[in-house]
């Protein structure tokens, strides 16, 4: 039988473009070398053809930022390719970590008094009020199981999407990614019930009832996921 | 083995020193062996509220340094027999004359032989608030019912919740005045509890009578008919365990018959 060695690289040319399959037993050296040669072969490319997209796909191999950028430094050189993305079945336990912080929701039972600070990664459920002079701060949503009377901050790390929920809404000002809402004056005489606050469209934050969050952040339901 | 229990508030003026002194003369009253400590270094008063003064002879620092015995510097209040002593804070040095490991210690050793350690907290959250809490069970919150006392008041609250061996703090509410209360001028003792979601152990109205006998140097505990008295005895007995109802507050007796009455039950 003719024996062929396992070839490294795969090229595949499906209907969204090309597709370089890599294989994750060989090493990283070895891979290089072969797409280096795989690529110089005898792909005729005419002068006016526009930039090929290809996808890469590493299977089971991680690759650095360095390796990455090696690989699309070596596809560029290669006449008309460009590389769309780089897909790994892998990530490091540390992005893995940092991906479920942001994705989860911490539930904190406290109040939240004066001169105190509550900063999660990810959706904040706070059961107890947030005093005056307190300050709740997650990169996700804010939801207040009581009365909000101090400083809230959603979306710290820039998440424009990210709502806060209160049952009553008597904050001292509210933020959103970077957007700051003072609430006017007059506002917080009475607190409004079961309130949320939100960046509309003309990219200014709001305040407005939670019923409208089913038109505004569909994607807040999570029973399907929000993967 | 008695407890420390320490009286603070975070904010100044809303009587920390009045409600030290009546609450220790309330539970002497009460037959409790109670010590008094000033930790206000550099401004002491508990000891003008008390009426002893003129009798200080070694302070708090003195104990600390040990330049005299613990025995020495408690200043024995003659109107109680053997119940009430009084550990008077320097005047002459600041709150970092002591650390916080000093007074753990001081507290320790005090608790041997008393009931109750009453301790006077300084206002504001720095040296002398450590100190003060450093050797304290329990707390005691006294705040006014105004919105920049409650707020320090939560601050305090919060502050007190990290220390780990100290139970979660009381509330008394100090100086009501009812009048203002029914007017609705003044934040309701229902909206400051739900503020600070803490146990309420007493409300004082505010009462002349108190600053008269602070002057004379004679806590209104002393006075079994006066209002605030009464209510200091009483946050004394729900300190001893007992479960006394809170009063509802009521204005002064108005109309002659009652005018009379109060001018015979006046000393």
């Amino acid at each position: 039988m003719n024996k062929r060695t396992q070839q490294n690289v795969m090229i595949k040319g499906t209907k969204d473009g090309l597709t370089l399959h890599l294989d994750d037993s060989c090493s990283f050296f070895e891979l290089l070398k072969e797409l280096e040669t795989k690529l110089s072969a005898n792909y005729q490319f005419q002068e006016n053809d526009s930039l090929i997209a290809v996808k890469v796909h590493t299977g089971n191999r991680y690759l650095s930022a360095d390796q990455k950028e090696k690989i699309k430094e070596l596809i560029r050189k290669k006449k008309k390719l460009v590389v769309d993305d780089i897909h790994s079945n892998v990530v490091t336990l540390d992005e893995a970590r940092q991906w479920k912080e942001e994705n989860e929701i911490t539930t904190v039972a406290k109040m939240v008094r004066s001169g105190q600070i509550i900063k999660v990664p990810g959706d904040l459920l706070l059961i107890g009020d947030v005093n005056p002079g307190g300050t709740v701060t997650a990169g996700g949503n804010i939801y207040v199981m009581g009365v909000l009377k101090g400083i809230a901050h959603a979306g710290f790390s820039g998440n424009e999407g990210a709502i806060i929920a209160a049952s009553v809404m008597k904050p001292a000002h509210l933020r959103i990614s970077d957007i700051v809402n003072r609430t006017p004056d007059g506002y917080t005489e009475d607190g409004h019930g079961m309130e949320c606050a939100y960046i509309d469209e003309n990219h200014q934050l709001v305040i407005g009832k939670l019923q409208v969050l089913k038109t505004h952040r569909p994607n807040l339901n999570r029973l399907e996921g929000r993967l | 083995m008695g407890e420390a229990i320490v009286i603070t508030s975070g904010k100044g003026g809303v009587g920390k020193t009045t409600t030290s002194a009546n609450l220790g003369t309330s539970l002497a009253i009460l037959g409790k062996k109670v010590c008094l400590i000033d930790t206000d270094i550099g401004l002491r008063n508990l000891d003008v509220v008390m009426g002893l003064e003129n009798r200080i002879i070694y302070d708090l620092v003195d104990v600390v340094e040990e330049r005299c015995k613990i025995h020495q510097a408690l200043v024995k209040d003659k109107r109680f027999d053997d119940l009430l002593y009084l550990l008077p804070a320097a005047q002459t040095s600041d709150k970092s004359a002591v650390n916080p490991d000093q007074m753990k210690k001081l507290v320790e050793e005090l608790k041997q032989d008393y009931d109750y350690i009453i301790i006077d907290c300084p206002a504001g959250i720095e040296q002398g608030y450590k100190n003060a809490i450093a050797g304290a069970d329990k707390a005691i919150v006294v705040t006014t019912p105004e919105t920049s006392a409650v707020r320090d008041a939560d601050r305090i609250i919060g502050l007190l919740e990290k220390e780990e061996t100290i139970e979660p703090p009381k509330l008394i509410i100090n100086r009501i005045r009812s009048h203002m209360l029914k007017s609705g001028e003044m934040l309701d003792i229902d909206e400051i509890t739900a503020h600070l979601s803490i146990d309420l152990i007493g409300i004082v109205v505010d009462d002349d009578q108190v600053i008269k006998a602070s002057n004379q140097g004679e806590p209104i505990a002393l006075d079994p008919n006066n209002r605030a008295s009464i209510a200091y005895r009483n946050i004394a007995r729900r300190i001893l365990g007992e479960s006394v109802p809170l009063k509802p507050l009521e204005d002064e007796p108005k109309g002659f018959v009652a005018k009379i009455k109060k001018l015979f039950s006046v000393r």
